[in-house]
């Protein structure tokens, strides 16, 4: 990739590297991904504990947007999963404010995109997944498989329809984890390869336009990617708690 | 094949995507478990409750403050419906007074009408009287003034007046 003075790594920003020296990267190995999720972890901390300390019934400018966040959330998984759900809302808020701050925090320059990596969203997928399915099957029994039975379609037809609605099951994990990473790779990495055009005078203005450009609609895509994986967690959350209806 | 990049190169430039470089993997999801449970403590510990506390409060407060300002509100319409009453009887009260006082006026009005009718009626009888006393004196000197122009006349002509049958004729030519 190196080809003289005009270098461009978009993908180095997403290398795995232990932060106190070493070659490996063991498990408990305190990378630069440690590093943002703690940052993530504070800056959660920074909002939702920190700015609301006052309590106020008038709120502060930090105590609106935690209670912003906290009805939005809130109301979301009301209307989406039914009175049922309500109570899952502690879950749902933490992969929102997780997913949120942690895409936002990758937009820092010099920043780590902890959400941008595979690992990351396929284990937040896997938890979803897992976690309504067992819910799901522990709520409602075998009554939670009948999902998979379209009665509304002719008799002939529902065996096809069981198997393309099982394979669309399993493949929910795949497309909730790929859409967040895919997302914030392909952005930061484009921003990384505009970046380096920004070092060829004669399209240095050009680049730096598209690199702010593109930061902007990145800025959307990291607040927008969390509303959808949020989302989509409330979708199948509904169907292990809400009322089936299809 | 991964081990290797990722041990050579990988700490200079990337090699392919680090993302598929599953030698990192189980770091990643170890520290992603600690980081999800450490928010989800932190939310539902401290920040949950206490902005769903103070998100009700906030409901309370208000509904509070909207029940104060509509009794605020009766008691407005209230005092502006006792303000009215109480203009209404004012003006009630003045109409009466005025209407009072009119008909005191018209009373003492009528007395000094009367007093006055009176008055002058007096006040014409006496002039009346005093006409007739002027009339009578009036008749009297005419009688007495033709009786003795009577008398010349007869004496001038050159005859003997008898008094007594010039005055007879004299009142009866007044009369006449």
């Amino acid at each position: 990739m190196a080809e003289g003075g005009f270098a461009i790594h978009p993908m180095d920003q997403f290398v795995v590297k232990p932060l106190f020296g070493g070659e490996h990267v063991e498990w408990y190995t305190i990378t630069n991904v440690t590093l943002w999720l703690g940052i993530a972890v504070l800056a959660i901390i920074a909002l939702m504990v920190i700015g609301t300390r006052g309590r106020a019934v008038i709120p502060s400018r930090s105590q609106s947007i935690a209670e912003l966040l906290y009805g939005f959330i809130h109301n979301m998984v009301e209307e989406v999963t039914g009175h049922e759900g309500v109570k899952y809302f502690p879950y749902v808020m933490t992969l929102f404010m997780f997913v949120l701050v942690a895409n936002l925090l990758g937009l820092i320059p010099m920043s780590f995109t902890t959400t941008s990596h595979v690992a990351v969203t396929v284990t937040l997928a896997l938890l979803v997944f897992f976690g309504v399915t067992l819910l799901g099957l522990v709520k409602k029994g075998p009554a939670f498989l009948a999902m998979f039975w379209v009665s509304s379609a002719p008799l002939a037809l529902r065996p096809v329809l069981a198997i393309i609605e099982v394979i669309s099951y399993f493949v929910r994990p795949v497309s909730h984890s790929i859409r967040l990473a895919g997302n914030l790779m392909a952005g930061h990495a484009v921003i990384k390869v505009f970046a380096g055009f920004a070092s060829m005078a004669v399209i240095s203005p050009v680049a730096i336009g598209a690199v702010s450009a593109i930061y902007a609609l990145e800025l959307l895509v990291a607040v927008v990617q969390a509303y959808v994986f949020t989302i989509l967690t409330c979708v199948y959350l509904k169907d292990a708690v809400g009322d089936a209806h299809h | 094949m991964a081990t290797e990049a990722h041990g050579g190169a990988a700490a200079e430039h990337a090699v392919g995507m680090p993302q598929l470089d599953v030698t990192t993997w189980p770091n990643q999801i170890f520290w992603l478990l600690v980081t999800l449970v450490v928010i989800y403590l932190v939310l539902t510990r401290i920040a949950l409750p206490r902005i769903g506390a103070v998100l009700s409060e906030r409901r309370g407060t208000i509904t509070n403050d909207l029940t104060a300002a509509e009794e605020l509100k009766q008691k407005a319409v209230e005092a502006e419906r006792a303000y009215n009453d109480a203009l209404a009887r004012a003006r009630a009260d003045a109409a009466k007074i005025v209407a009072e006082a009119r008909a005191e006026i018209q009373k003492d009005l009528a007395a000094a009408t009367a007093q006055a009718d009176v008055e002058i009626s007096a006040k014409a009888a006496q002039s009346e009287a005093r006409i007739g006393e002027i009339r009578a004196g009036a008749v009297a000197a005419v009688t007495e003034v033709a009786l003795d122009t009577a008398h010349e006349l007869v004496a001038a002509l050159g005859g003997t007046a008898d008094a007594q049958a010039v005055s007879a004729a004299v009142s009866a030519r007044l009369k006449g």
